[in-house]
């Protein structure tokens, strides 16, 4: 029983820096694609919008070095582009966060899986399926 | 391409505002529901706004991580989700949603509508659907021991013990929601509910927090291939993420303090009604 509580506190402290993490992450990335909206009425508002058809040219931020080249003109979509990144690392953060602190408790089959999942979402990442 | 389409022209700040509103509403009901944003946000830029499918389900995913995360944040402190079980399902989840979101390119949009609209129809039956809690503390299988999934949660009445079962059962039938979710650029809650709850007779609060927890991870596995493809546009997706988190927030400090059976039912008719119209204009070749 002794054991069990133990665990239970290592877990309650995981717990809540994980939940800091999370809101951190949502809080950040929503502040950033915020600002970017903004930069982009600013100076895109009375465009026409036409997204009748699917088009995978059209976006242009297809990958990661591309969206942080186009940072640098400050450009509204750009910016709104980058806060997104943000956003889909949020839980890529949680699940390094949590392999440490698997590893911190010993938990070795967890610190194992976390890593496969981990491996799973950077396989994803390196981009080779989409042709 | 403007010719053949019933939608007309719209400015940017048009349009922006337009989705922005849609998305708040989505985001108020998805959360008083239990529904999530995303099933209703993408009938409303297909079927309202002419917007392609895929940029549709592009959109949905980055609010799905968006309020997953945000309501997981809360629900982790609380010491209710089982993190253990999360991060086991995720290996199934992570894995078929990429499988999901590299496949749904090849399939016809007519299908995907067709399939959306069953989706979106089944959710909204089991929205209304009586739960039952068939959680226990007996005891479980080797599998739940050896991968340590069996758990407590704080109740009034101090920690309460929950055994964990059929382990295998519940993998695979997450691995189906992993797919659908990255098949539709949906959270496919509903489903993660049968796996938990009706598969693995978890209990609901820990089976609700639990699969919140996981739906940021897996949405990001498949929000990776649709970057990769084009299919978030800035434009679609700020209005869209801001919107509906916006809305989900607001609907989770509503929750507390109002009874939503009512709700549920009216909003289940609703859903109803955008299933068939999605599967109606697939069937027609229309979407």
């Amino acid at each position: 029983m002794s054991k069990e509580n133990k665990n239970f506190f290592a877990d309650r402290d995981i717990q809540i820096i994980l939940g800091t993490l999370l809101r951190v992450g949502v809080i950040a990335s929503m502040s950033v694609v915020f600002i970017g909206g903004l930069v982009y009425l600013a100076f895109n508002h009375s465009e026409v919008v036409n997204y009748s058809q699917f088009d995978s040219a059209k976006s242009g931020f297809s990958t990661i070095s591309e969206i942080f080249i186009e940072l640098g003109d400050l450009k509204g979509s750009a910016i709104i582009q980058f806060g997104i990144l943000l956003l889909i690392f949020t839980p890529i953060m949680r699940v390094v966060f949590s392999i440490f602190s698997f590893l911190i408790e010993r938990d070795y089959l967890y610190v194992l899986i976390g890593a496969f999942v981990l491996c799973v979402i950077l396989f994803s990442l390196s981009n080779k399926l989409v042709g | 391409m403007f010719g053949d389409s019933i939608f007309v022209p719209m400015s940017v700040l048009l349009f922006t505002i337009i989705v922005l509103l849609g998305a708040f509403v989505a985001g108020l009901v998805g959360s008083l529901t239990g529904l999530g944003g995303g099933v209703i946000i993408i009938p409303l830029l297909t079927l309202v706004l002419g917007v392609d499918i895929h940029y549709a389900i592009g959109a949905s995913i980055i609010s799905v991580i968006a309020t997953s995360s945000g309501s997981a944040a809360a629900y982790v402190k609380e010491g209710i989700t089982n993190i253990r079980i999360g991060m086991f399902l995720e290996i199934a989840t992570t894995i078929s949603a990429i499988i999901g979101a590299v496949i749904t390119v090849f399939i016809n949009p007519s299908y995907i509508a067709v399939i959306f609209g069953i989706i979106l129809l089944f959710s909204a039956a089991m929205m209304v659907r009586k739960k039952v809690d068939h959680s226990d503390n007996d005891t479980s299988g080797k599998l739940a021991v050896f991968f340590k999934l069996n758990g407590a949660y704080p109740t009034e009445n101090g920690m309460k013990n929950y055994a964990v079962h059929n382990v295998i059962g519940g993998f695979l039938m997450m691995f189906i929601a992993g797919i659908i979710s990255g098949l539709l650029g949906i959270g496919s809650g509903a489903l993660k509910v049968i796996a938990m709850d009706n598969i693995m007779r978890i209990p609901f609060k820990v089976s609700t927090t639990t699969s919140n927890f996981m739906m940021g991870v897996t949405a990001a596995a498949s929000a990776v291939v649709y970057l990769h493809r084009g299919q978030i546009d800035p434009g679609i997706a700020m209005p869209v993420a801001l919107g509906v988190l916006t809305g989900a927030t607001v609907g989770s400090k509503i929750l507390v303090k109002t009874k939503t059976d009512k709700l549920k039912v009216i909003f289940a008719v609703v859903v109803a009604f955008l299933a068939l119209q999605m599967i109606y204009n697939g069937v027609t070749g229309k979407l």
